[in-house]
């Protein structure tokens, strides 16, 4: 079994943290990972995007242009990234700030109201968190046991404190993953 | 069996260099390999093993820095990254041309000039061909993953004192900045002053002992004899590194009737094209060259005989092609060489590899 997973969108909203957490929990899970990040003068407001490939076996070209799952959370990233979406895989979007929807009819569309939920549960930063327990629940590829391993991996000691929550906007993502029909 | 990490090629590159003994860092910040100062900065070494970690005023400053603690027979390592590395060949030159060890980092970005931040494979003639002035090679590695930037600092060291010769890791700013699982080896102590006399006391200046002669380091030499004597004998070191220590990587070359030739993070991009061309049917392999000096000519060599073509793939205009169709063509084959590049700091996908594998050979 071999995910390849593009994670786009806004420096700032945590897309490198995000895939970060996952290729540590796919290393908990004693899979080959790998994380590569675009990397640039752009900081926060500029459009930031990592691979994470998890795999089974050793991992060929960190560097892709085809996804068995794209998970966007801003418009640009879905012009760029839509169509890159393998046909059969999964795209996993937040519609805040969404104005041209997915459109494609061969691949698995899915929406988590991220902006949203992080809001409810009373911590924005926890808007990714929440996207990628909503991708779990579309592709678990890695177990919640694993995740929880990944987040005291990457976290530093000082942040262990906020596991719990960031555990519960996970739970939360997981549980709020919404099918889109395309028509 | 050492420690498993998920790490950035950069930052294992100063976890490395810190287990395997290094006595000093000396470097200058330049995008896209920040991250190895950064590290050592963070580890604070001196306070463990006593590295020194010092950020010098610039590239020719840090060279230079590394110059004179190699010549006292210490392990130092500098980084930088292509525009930094230009600044440094001066120095590399005279390290070459005084022979002595150390190992020099270069995370290449897109040129010429100061070019691009983005990954890039176009300084592969000014490793392994030079870079400053004279007759010298470097001892070239080519690691293309994050747990070969952590193997090479080590091996890059044992060959440098190997052959008292500066050994480079050519990286570029895919393997830098991605996080993959590296095992970590063990700590090895740094030698002490006394270790350093009894291993390299022929040639260390470190103080006169009173019972050797005086070692004398430079790479000025007024007598052209004496210094085409020299010339020699580097030559003959540059010929023994290709009897000794090519290393190389072949994937599915046993059955290839094609064959792709890359190294780096190129190599990688290839692995998958391989992948992708042998769900089509169609019989594709491997050869990643690891040392680009010395160069594995043998093995290209007797794949010629055996393919229908081989695409050199490369993020650069086409260099290591040059040394593909010496190979190659030394040997008398007629095979055709191809080259497939991008450039810039853009990093070709798997599938325009195929695509161009397919139209530039297979469709010939």
């Amino acid at each position: 079994m071999t995910e390849e997973i593009i994670i786009a969108g806004f420096g700032g909203q945590g897309v490198l943290s995000m895939g970060k957490i996952l290729a540590y929990s796919g290393v908990m899970a004693d899979q080959e990972v790998s994380w590569f990040p675009s990397y640039g003068p752009e900081m926060r407001g500029g459009t930031a995007n990592v691979t994470v490939i998890l795999s089974e076996s050793r991992i060929s070209s960190p560097v892709l242009n085809a996804f068995d799952t794209a998970i966007i959370l801003n418009q640009q990233s879905m012009d760029k990234f839509e169509p890159m979406v393998k046909p059969g895989g999964v795209l996993i979007y937040d519609p805040n700030g969404i104005i041209h929807p997915p459109k494609r009819t061969d691949i698995n569309i899915y929406k988590i109201e991220g902006t949203m939920i992080a809001a409810e549960l009373g911590n924005v930063k926890t808007f990714n968190m929440v996207v990628l327990g909503a991708f779990l629940k579309a592709k678990p590829v890695v177990k919640m046991e694993s995740v929880e391993k990944g987040l005291q991996k990457s976290l530093p000691a000082r942040h262990h404190k906020l596991i719990p929550m960031n555990l519960e906007a996970v739970q939360k993502g997981f549980e709020s993953l919404e099918t889109v029909q395309v028509v | 069996m050492g420690e498993l990490r998920l790490m950035k090629g950069n930052e294992v590159i100063a976890e490395a260099a810190i287990r395997c003994g290094c006595d000093g860092y000396f470097g200058y910040p330049i995008t896209p390999q920040s991250e190895v100062m950064e590290t050592l900065m963070d580890l604070e070494p001196w306070n463990e093993t006593g590295m020194v970690v010092l950020q010098a005023e610039s590239e020719i400053a840090s060279i230079h820095m590394i110059y004179g603690a190699a010549g006292s027979g210490k392990k130092v390592l500098t980084s930088s990254s292509s525009p930094g590395i230009s600044l440094m060949a001066e120095g590399i030159s005279y390290i070459a041309g005084s022979e002595l060890p150390c190992v020099i980092v270069n995370v290449q970005r897109g040129g010429p000039g100061l070019g691009t931040i983005q990954p890039s494979q176009a300084d592969y003639f000014q490793s392994t061909k030079g870079g400053g002035h004279g007759d010298y090679r470097l001892i070239v590695l080519a690691p293309s993953s994050v747990q070969e930037m952590n193997d090479f600092v080590e091996l890059g060291f044992q060959m440098a004192f190997k052959y008292r010769n500066p050994a480079m890791i050519l990286t570029d700013g895919v393997i830098g900045q991605m996080m993959e699982k590296v095992v970590l080896a063990d700590f090895i102590p740094r030698l002490t002053d006394e270790e350093i006399n009894e291993k390299y006391g022929s040639w260390v200046t470190n103080g006169r002992k009173p019972n050797r002669e005086r070692n004398i380091i430079t790479s000025l030499e007024m007598d052209s004899g004496r210094m085409e004597q020299n010339n020699i004998r580097f030559q003959e070191k540059y010929a023994k590194m290709e009897e000794e220590d090519v290393l190389f990587e072949e994937i599915q070359c046993a059955d290839a009737e094609y064959l792709l030739i890359a190294f780096g993070s190129s190599a990688r991009v290839c692995l998958k094209a391989v992948d992708l061309a042998r769900e089509k049917g169609l019989k594709v392999g491997l050869l990643r060259p690891i040392t680009l000096f010395p160069f594995p000519k043998k093995p290209i060599s007797a794949l010629a005989k055996q393919v229908k073509g081989m695409l050199v793939v490369e993020m650069n205009a086409g260099q290591m092609i040059e040394d593909v169709e010496l190979a190659v063509g030394c040997a008398g084959n007629k095979v055709p060489v191809l080259h497939f590049g991008r450039m810039g700091g853009i990093i070709h996908s798997p599938s325009e590899v195929l695509a161009a594998l397919e139209q530039k050979l297979i469709g010939e």
